[in-house]
Formats: structure tokens, sequence, C-alpha cells
């Protein structure tokens, strides 16, 4: 097995167990945390689909975390609490709105890529701001958790953890699968050297669109999480500062790795966490600590386990 | 029988430097025809406009009889045409195998496949791992790319030109950077592939164009000035004079 995936493994037997440490600690709130962190790094995974595997850099991924989150609480407003209408609504509405951007930004490469993902998304927070009728700016509690056929999956702290957990876990297997693909083959291949490719008679266009969709479409399940985690959504789910810490997540657990992105949002999210209740000054020493994890674990967490070399 | 590619009056121009002015020639089905000229000539414009990489100002592109002048580089290459570039050019964080298998994938199904494990797909590996073998890289299949030696990358880029089983394939210096013992090798694979499939080769080696090919166009800045066989062009006057004549002392 890969260092990679055993590390995942490693990683999913860690977790199982830690709602009942933390209770016997007398600490439950931080599995509430410890949830928060594992809807991030689903949210990471998705990322670095097209970051790590396919060298798109979008500082726009943000917009379908809200995508998500909007579905759930505009829906929920509505009386429809139910996820079986609220997910299909949020991957459809991610899925659209990654084809229509996606089909502009990929026309563009690098740097202009950057900057177009960033404008889209920022498209996408000036929308929500501007709806008036479901918080505005402000945002707005969510009118109610989201349901499943009736059942209540985030009726309490520890179903919580396990849904998202079991969530996290299924997603990781999809794009393990995908990523290990003809497609994922593919997409790996653009990445690598795209004059190659297309010698070889490989139009990238399509496979790279493709790649965009899945990764917002499932940034988006993230999004209908997090707006239940914090009964509350609002347009700064959207902005170009948590698209930034996304990329900082993946980049920090390690770039086209899978497992990576899981660490380095379990690490990014908990850290800040710790920091936060040391010192009300916590983000000057979080962003040095984030560049220095950054400069000195090549190919992040996961570089850092495989060793120096 | 309609040549295996046909160029018509191609012109290309940077800026004011016109590159290629007016070249036509064509390749028959099976032949090896070498391009040769200084540098500087246009050789590699040239091929960039048969691969698709560059359009042309003007001119036509004739792969089979079929206008390719228009088509992207890729949709050329699921047409049959193969190149390898002057410049190495390959997946370098992929093993060699892989490089080769998603040629293969290429011309066989669907890529828009997302569950099942490509490693397994034993057609592909080893199709992949027999043109590997024929570019004489047998045992490198789990090499990264990367890692190979420049003489072997050279050999990486003809294995996955190869296994797209062209129609047409475009070596631009195939031998360029080589060491003794790898051109040899690769010259033998070159002279096996002869007579299967049409080649155009771009080499500065003169030994080995006279040898292998059986019709020699010599491009001087961007114009065609002769087209022929070996002993032709050897005795052509013209191309003594702009070209062979400084190396052979006339
Ligand atoms: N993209 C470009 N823009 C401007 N000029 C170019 C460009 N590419 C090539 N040239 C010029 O066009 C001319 C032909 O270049 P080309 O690379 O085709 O020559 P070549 O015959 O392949 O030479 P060599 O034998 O050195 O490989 C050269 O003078 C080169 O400087
Ligand atoms: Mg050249």
């Amino acid at each position: 097995m890969r260092l990679s995936d055993r590390a995942m493994l490693v990683t999913f037997a860690v977790l199982l167990p830690m709602p009942a440490l933390f209770s016997a600690m007398g600490e439950p709130f931080l599995t509430v945390v410890l949830t928060r962190a594992l809807i991030f790094a689903i949210a990471a995974l998705s990322l670095d689909l097209i970051l790590g595997f396919g060298a798109m850099v979008s500082f726009g991924h943000a917009a379908y975390l809200g995508i998500g989150a909007y579905a759930a609480g505009i829906l929920a407003a509505n009386g429809v609490t139910g996820l079986e209408v609220q997910l299909p609504v949020a991957l459809a509405a991610a899925g659209a709105f990654a084809l229509v951007t996606g089909a502009i930004s990929l026309r563009t490469r690098g740097v202009h890529f950057i900057m177009i993902t960033l404008a889209f998304g920022q498209m996408a927070y000036f929308l929500m701001s501007s709806l008036s009728a479901y918080g505005g700016d402000d945002g707005m509690a969510l009118a109610g958790r989201s349901t499943l056929f009736g059942a209540d999956p985030f009726g309490s702290s520890l179903r919580f953890f396990y849904v998202t957990l079991a969530l996290l876990a299924g997603i990781w297997a999809l794009l393990r699968a995908v990523t290990r693909s003809r497609f994922g083959r593919v997409l790996t291949g653009t990445r690598e050297n795209e004059t190659r490719m297309q010698a070889i008679g490989f139009s990238p266009f399509g496979y790279r669109l493709t790649a965009y969709a899945i990764s917002g479409m499932i940034a988006s399940v993230a999004g209908v999480l997090l707006a239940n985690h914090a009964a509350f959504v609002s347009p700064s789910y959207m902005g170009w500062a948590r698209s930034g810490e996304m990329i900082a997540m993946v980049v920090l657990g390690g770039m086209g790795t899978l497992t990576g992105p899981v660490l380095g949002a379990i690490a990014f999210i908990l850290s800040e966490e710790a920091l936060a209740r040391l010192t009300t000054h916590w983000r000057l020493p979080f962003g040095a600590a984030v560049v220095l994890a950054v400069l000195f674990t090549r190919g992040g967490l996961l570089g850092a386990l495989r060793g120096r070399r | 029988m309609t040549p295996a590619l046909s160029v018509r009056g191609l012109t290309k121009s940077f800026d004011a430097l016109k590159v290629s002015d007016g070249i036509s020639f064509d390749v028959a089905w099976g032949e090896l025809h070498a391009i040769i000229g200084p540098n500087g000539a246009g050789k590699t414009t040239l091929i960039h406009q048969l691969s698709g990489s560059l359009a042309p100002d003007a001119g036509r592109i004739l792969l089979g009889g079929h206008d390719i002048t228009r088509l992207s580089m890729a949709a050329r290459a699921r047409r049959g045409l193969a190149r390898s570039f002057q410049i190495t050019s390959i997946l370098a964080g992929l093993t060699a195998l892989e490089n080769v298998a998603l040629a293969v994938q290429a011309r066989s199904g669907s890529s828009f496949r997302f569950l099942r494990q490509v490693a397994r797909e034993s057609a592909l590996n080893d199709q992949a791992a027999e043109a590997l073998a024929a570019a004489g890289l047998a045992g490198a299949e789990d090499r990264s790319a990367g890692t190979l030696s420049h003489g072997e990358k050279r050999q990486l880029e003809i294995a996955i030109a190869l296994a797209m089983q062209p129609k047409v394939l475009l070596l631009d210096e195939p031998l360029a950077g080589t060491g003794h013992r790898e051109s040899a090798a690769l010259l033998d694979l070159i002279a096996g592939l002869k007579g299967r499939l049409s080649i155009v080769l771009i080499e500065h080696d003169m030994e080995a164009v006279f040898a292998l090919a059986d019709r020699i166009s010599v491009l001087v800045y961007g114009r065609l000035i002769a087209t022929g066989t070996p002993d032709a062009i050897r005795a052509d006057a013209q191309v003594r004079a702009a070209y062979l004549g400084d190396e052979e002392g006339a």
C-alpha cells in the first residue's frame, strides 16, 4: 500500500474514537471543533483535485462552499430541510456555476487564471451580500437543521461528527478512484506537460472543465455541512480570504496526495483554534506558522512523513 | 495514389523574417523523407506547422488527402500524425510506462472513465511495454520519466510516438544530444520503421540522412531549394553551393 493510503487509514483510525476521548477529558466541545476541521478537510480535498492533480490554482473555491451553504440556508428558510432535496440542489447549483465560470476561466493560464477565479468568487460573494431577503451582508440564521428522509443526522454533536467523518471517507475513496482512473491520468498528464498531451491527441480543455465541476460540486457538500455546523449562513463563507485559507490547507498538507489536504485542513483548523485560545492577537503568529510550515515541509505534512531528502 | 502527406505553399513569417517561404513537397506512403538545412533554416518551424502547434500564414497541409490545416494539434494526432520534439517533451512526473500508456489510451476508447483503475488495464500496459521495448527501453517501465538520461528520454519520445500507431511520423533531430551508442540504437530503430509508416526526418547527421532517406529536401532560409533522391541531392550544384559545399569541400 502506498504511504499516502496508509497515512489516511491511520488518520481515520485515530479520528474514530476521538469524541469518546474528548468527553472522557471533559472537553466535549472539542468534538465540535474537530467536526469543523473535517468539513474543511472535505473542501480541501475537493480543491486538491484541481490544484494538486490539475495545476489549476483557483482562488475562488470558497464560492462553492458558499453555494452549498446558501442552498441549505435558502431552502430551509422556505421550509425545505430535507438533504434529499438540499444536496441535489447544492450539487446542481455548484456544478452549473463551475461549468459556466470554468468555461471562461480555463481559457487562461497561470496568474490570469488565479485572477479570474478570484473575480468570479468575489462576484458570488457580492451577489449573496445583495440578497436582502436572505440576510444580505449580515447573513442569516439557518431556519432549521437539515434532515434526511425525516431523520436528524445533525441532531447531536456526536452524530454530526460521525456523519461528517463518513462523508469524508466516502469522498476520499471516490477521489482516490477518480485520480487513478483513465480520466485522472489524463488530468495528471495535463498538469505535467500540456503540449505533450496535445501531441498525443488529448484536448485538455474538456478534462480540465470536468475536473473543475467535480471539484466545485464536492466543495458544495462541505458548504451544506458548514451551514448546519454554524447554524448560520453568511457571504463571508465565500470571500477570497477563505479561498486563500483553503489553498493554504492543501499546500500545508501536501498537494496532489489526497491524504495531504485532509491532514492540512485538520492541522489548520486545530492550530487556529489553539492559538485563538492562547491570545487574541493570534492571526499574526498563525500566519507566520503557516508560512514556516509550508517552507520547511517540502511537499507538505505528508512530504515530511516521507522523510527529508 | 494520394500521398501520405502533402504540403502546398506553406508560408510563415515572424515579423519581417520569412521562416517558411512557399514550401511544397509530398511524402509518399512508407517513404522516409529527410529535410536538411543549416541552423535557423526553419526546419523546426516547419514541423511546428505540420503538427499544428503553429498556424501558417498561408498554404495547405493534407494528411492522406484530407485538409488538416485548420485542425488542432490534438485532432491531427488522433488522425495519425505523431511527432517528436527537438527539445525533449515528456511527462516528467509519470513513469516511462505511464507516458507511453497515455499515448495508447488516446486512441483506445473514451478517457472520460472515472472509476476503473487505469494502471490495471492490461491492454494499455501491454501495448505500452511493447513500444518501450521497440524503442530500446525494455526494463525502464517503472522508472520516473524525469530521472531517465537524456538519450533515454529521446528513446521515450520515440516510444510515445510509436504507441500512437501513426500514419505519418515527424522526427525533429531525434539524435540531438545523444551519445554514440544511443544514437546508433536510435538509427537502427528508425531504419527498422522504414517502409511501415511515412517519416519526415530532420537531422544534422548527414551520414545518417544519406544512408536512411528515400528522398531528401533541402531547406535554406525558409525555401526548399531542392527535393530528390540522396544521389540527386549529392550531385545538385545549387545544394552544394548553398549548403553541402562547405562541408564536403566541393
Ligand atoms: N517564435 C519565434 N519567434 C520569432 N522568431 C522565431 C521563432 N521561432 C523561430 N524563430 C526564428 O526562425 C528561424 C528558424 O528557426 P527554426 O527553429 O525553425 O530553425 P531550425 O532550422 O529548426 O534550426 P536548428 O537547426 O538550429 O534547429 C530562426 O532564425 C529563429 O530564430
Ligand atoms: Mg530546429
